[in-house]
């Protein structure tokens, strides 16, 4: 039995909520706040249902004919349930502290109504089931997030938001040249197809070769890949949950699950290798691994560092993908989850030293274990994850992505991955001695930047329990990683799916 | 080719109530407007009253061309034959016309309002429904006669209208498009004059089995086609559309901009249809100009300072992604599947593109209105306190970028499907990079409204529904991208 309207509806929560926002008057706060967070519950419930839906067996579809030859899809299967799962948790998560973080600040309702577009796009993406309904909710992504990137109206936020533009519009324009010429060959071609595009390899085999450059080349600026990155670190100039969402989920993900699914579900993992197309990203993955982490230890303040550590660490779901295996793609997929609890939380805490403290600079964090101890908690389980020690959920993503190179043969990215964690120890772990062992303002020495006092406990509680709750979250994903509906037991369901049709 | 204007024999007679919604469709908006000319109506509902039995007649024509085919109208005025028929084509383009039309007419009473005009605004409601009626014959007409007599009352209402704001600049700029409507008028009299007396008839039918290729037709042909591309500001003859707009009244821009140029765009289109078929050169040296269109449309736009000036120019490019389709629809050796996916990009756009025009209009005529000045730096910091009519500005934008979900993307995807089928990598880098040309020029728009640190100063309130009329347009638009199939259907013949 098809359930169509689950998928829909499941987009639909967030779509609707963004009506009912931009609908509501700029002063209706509380209004707004159940809204949002309304809708974040029922989807997290909708999503919660396709879970079971998916491992009952069924993939839910609902799909109506846009043009002659051109359908639009949006379907269940395990791969785009993995993404909505953790782009619907992120969400009750981000819009909490959201709401928090933009307690009296201006422009509450475009912002609210834009973050929930951000989200059913998101949704959207994960939901797809063919190329033409990805690139509908991609590019629409794009337009949702730049009144978010430029919400600070400054001269910065809005020459930002210009950079972020030209990244994406131009991405996007090569991913419709791509997806075009793809259809001009093989007509729609839908994701859930056991085939791949291995029938058209004797043909076109060049013509395969240039339309996965442009698609991948369009969704790698997402990705934020060498050289395409270069609008990441300035869009750090948006507000704290914005960073947390483009990070954790929204853009850069989408890039990444897009790269999933086109070499998953478009071309074939066979037909990708005998493409030779998966050797050249494995080295591009690489080189962004290296680069983003050297870039990150340069940087002197808090948010660029992560943003630098961002790029670094989406490349490790593309470099798992790159490795043909289902190890390497367990690695992935439990990357794409890991990564953004571990990401989210990062940037939540990195908020909560900017609001409560004034803490912008990485010099100004000595001693904060101290004032803010829930917080640097957090922060450093996110980046002992992030660093990849056990038992948090970032061990077990190297571990597969470490087997799995050995399983496919290439040893040299063995040694990318043992480099990269060196190098994320080296800008993770002085942070870390910072909050914990040096003395500052909280043992009497000197003061905080800029302190306000906004809650009972260490800062405002709506502030707080998100970074609490992804923090705990991305450690339980790394204890409890082998019961059943772990982010790691849905990665092997998915990767076994792909291996073992 | 010509089939798909409906041109051919094999047609119906039409049912007696589709007689009566016929001339309804013809003679309601004129008389609605005379009327409007007495009295004057500075509410929105007297208005949308008098809208509801044109749009009603237009639906059931529509409804009666899916149920009973291809209809035909005929009548012997003094010896000529004068013949009507309605097509899937004109089903479409009525309703367009029609909703788009009744969607600006709705938004007039609150403009007049809140300008105040001076006392020549008594003159807009006949010149807006003879406009209406003029558009509604041009879509039906199969003879030349009734196409060129409705041309012209369409060309005279526009210029009328044109010159109502009343400003000197408004005249100038008016004098010159009458000027240049008349030149344009002349050329394609001419044409149809020498056609005419080479073969003897005016039925386009009729024309379409005796013309032959030779010079004569050629001749006929070029004036034809200059004097609809001046009049449908076509890009190198488009100097006139910016003045003019720059300083027309809101709805008189929306309509415009939507709907008069779009006519002479499609007769254009019939006559090279049935004088040209299976040529070459012609299409050809269109799409060049219209790559150009783009280009230079988009750089124009980009470089405005002035919110109507870009909206103007925006149409020079705009009208450029039609310009560079015209190869795959009439031009030679053309395949079905690129033919068919080129004729439903075409008018898709055109539809789209006249859905959000009108409401790109509408939207910054409540941006002019409510900050009081018309310049893009003018907008600093109106995110705040105008959301929803820069909001309506976004999403008419979108489909103007062609980017999903709107009506622009989906006539833009049956594009380059079709460019990319026959090859013509050329027409498709010029349509992309009009992607992203179109995208710089909208977002200065945005760079400027979302500035924080600009002056606060009081805003004009609106009248009620001047937002909500652009924003039903504007959906619509998004309505017309993902709901394609059914229009499209349409297109391709339905009942017939």
């Amino acid at each position: 039995m098809n359930a169509a309207w689950l998928p829909l509806t499941t987009l639909a929560t967030s779509l609707f909520a963004a009506v009912i926002i931009f609908s509501l008057p700029e002063e209706a706060r509380r209004v707004r706040t159940y809204i949002n967070l309304l809708a974040a519950v029922a989807k997290i419930l909708l999503v919660i249902v396709m879970v079971g839906r998916v491992s009952e067996g069924y993939e839910d579809t609902f799909s109506f004919q846009i043009v002659g030859g051109v359908d639009f899809v949006l379907r269940a299967d395990a791969l785009g349930v993995m993404f909505a799962g953790l782009s619907s948790l992120l969400w009750l998560c981000t819009t909490i502290y959201a709401i928090g973080y933009l307690e009296g600040a201006a422009n509450r309702k475009r912002f609210f109504g834009f973050f929930s577009l951000c989200v059913t796009s998101t949704l959207g993406i994960a939901l797809s089931g063919n190329l033409f309904t990805f690139l509908i909710f991609y590019e629409m992504l794009t337009l949702s997030t730049y009144p978010l990137v430029v919400h600070a109206g400054s001269a910065k936020a809005l020459a930002a938001g210009r950079v972020y533009l030209r990244y994406t519009l131009t991405a996007g324009v090569v991913l419709l040249l791509g997806v075009v010429l793809l259809y001009s060959l093989t007509n729609d071609h839908s994701f859930a197809s056991e085939q791949g595009l291995s029938p058209y390899l004797d043909d076109h085999r060049g013509l395969l070769t240039l339309i996965f450059a442009l698609l991948v080349g369009g969704l790698a600026v997402k990705a934020a890949m060498v050289p395409l990155h270069g609008w990441l670190p300035r869009a750090m100039v948006a507000p704290a949950p914005v960073s947390a969402l483009l990070h954790a989920v929204a853009v850069v993900k989408a890039g990444a699950f897009g790269i999933l699914r086109v070499i998953y579900d478009l071309y074939g993992i066979e037909l990708s290798v005998e493409l030779g197309v998966t050797t050249v990203l494995a080295v591009a993955a690489s080189i962004t691994i290296i680069y983003g982490s050297l870039r990150a230890i340069a940087q002197e303040e808090l948010k660029p560092r992560l943003a630098f550590s961002t790029i670094s660490q989406v490349s490790y779901v593309v470099l798992g993908v790159s490795l043909f295996g289902p190890f390497g793609t367990i690695g992935a997929l439990a990357h794409l989850l890991h990564q953004g609890l571990m990401k989210v939380t990062l940037f939540f805490c990195a908020g909560n030293y900017a609001e409560e403290l004034g803490i912008h600079r990485l010099d100004e964090m000595d001693g904060a274990g101290k004032r803010m101890p829930l917080t640097s908690l957090a922060f450093t389980v996110g980046a002992l994850g992030m660093i990849g020690l056990p038992p948090t959920a970032g061990f077990i993503t190297k571990w597969y992505l470490g087997m799995g190179a050995i399983e496919a043969d290439m040893y040299w990215v063995v040694a990318v991955l043992v480099a990269s964690s060196t190098l994320n120890a080296i800008y993770f772990l002085p942070i870390v001695h910072r909050l914990w062992f040096r003395e500052g303002p909280a043992h009497g020495k000197g003061q905080w930047p800029k302190e306000q006092s906004l809650g009972r406990l260490e800062t405002h509680g709506w502030l707080l329990w998100p970074a609490v709750l992804t923090a705990v979250i991305s450690i339980g994903a790394g204890l409890l990683a082998g019961l059943p509906f772990s982010p790691l037991d849905w990665a092997t369901r998915v990767a076994v799916g792909e291996y073992l049709p | 080719m010509i089939w798909r204007f409906g041109l051919y024999d094999n047609t119906f007679d039409p049912l007696w109530m589709t007689d009566w919604a016929l001339a309804a469709v013809l003679l309601l908006p004129m008389v609605f407007g005379a009327l409007g000319a007495v009295f004057r109506p500075s509410r929105l509902l007297p208005v949308a009253l008098a809208c509801l039995p044109i749009l009603l007649a237009g639906g059931v024509m529509v409804l009666d061309y899916q149920q009973v085919g291809l209809l035909r109208w005929q009548w012997e005025v003094a010896g000529i034959e004068l013949t009507l028929r309605l097509s899937g084509l004109s089903a479409l383009m009525l309703l367009i016309t029609q909703w788009t039309a009744a969607a600006v007419a709705v938004y007039t009473p609150g403009y007049l309002r809140l300008t105040l005009p001076n006392a020549s605004v008594r003159w807009l409601w006949p010149l807006m429904g003879l406009l209406v009626s003029a558009l509604s014959l041009i879509w039906l007409a199969a003879d030349l006669l009734i196409l060129y007599a409705a041309l012209e009352s369409m060309g005279l209402a526009a210029v009328g209208m044109l010159l109502l704001s009343g400003k000197s600049a408004a005249l100038q700029a008016g004098m010159r498009y009458l000027l240049l409507a008349l030149v344009g008028s002349l050329a394609f009299l001419l044409g149809v004059a020498l056609l005419m007396s080479q073969w003897g008839t005016l039925d386009l039918i009729a024309l379409e089995a005796r013309v032959e290729p030779e010079p004569l037709t050629w001749v006929a042909a070029a004036l034809i086609g200059a004097g609809l591309a001046l009049k449908a500001a076509l890009f190198p003859l488009h100097g006139w559309l910016t003045p003019v707009h720059e300083n027309a009244w809101t709805p008189v821009s929306a309509l415009h901009a939507a709907l008069v140029i779009k006519a002479s765009l499609y007769i254009l289109m019939m006559l090279w249809g049935i004088l040209l078929p299976e040529t070459l050169f012609a299409p050809r040296l269109v799409a060049w100009l219209g790559m150009l269109a783009i280009v230079w449309g988009g750089l124009v736009a980009w470089r405005a300072d002035s919110l109507k000036t870009l909206i103007a120019s925006s149409t020079v490019g705009q009208l450029g992604y039609l310009m560079v389709a015209f190869p795959l629809v009439l031009g030679p050796n053309i395949a079905p599947l690129p033919l068919s996916l080129a004729w439903d990009g075409f008018w898709l756009h055109l539809m789209g593109h006249a859905l959000a025009k009108a409401a790109m209009f509408m939207a910054a005529g409540n941006l002019i209105i409510a900050t009081g000045e018309s310049s893009l730096k003018a907008l600093a910091g109106t995110s705040r306190r105008l959301p929803l009519s820069l909001l309506i500005f976004g999403m008419a934008a979108v489909t103007l970028m062609g980017l999903p979900p709107s009506a622009g993307f989906t006539a833009k995807w049956l594009l380059l499907q079709s460019m990319v089928l026959t090859q013509q990598w050329l027409a498709v880098a010029a349509l992309l990079a009009g992607t992203l040309l179109t995208a710089a020029y909208v977002f200065r728009v945005f760079r400027y409204s979302f500035d924080e640190t600009a002056p606060r100063h009081d805003y004009q309130p609106l009248a009620p529904g001047m937002d909500a009329v652009a924003l039903c347009l504007a959906v619509a638009a998004f309505a017309l991208g993902l709901l394609a199939h059914f229009p499209l259907g349409l297109l391709h013949g339905g009942g017939a």
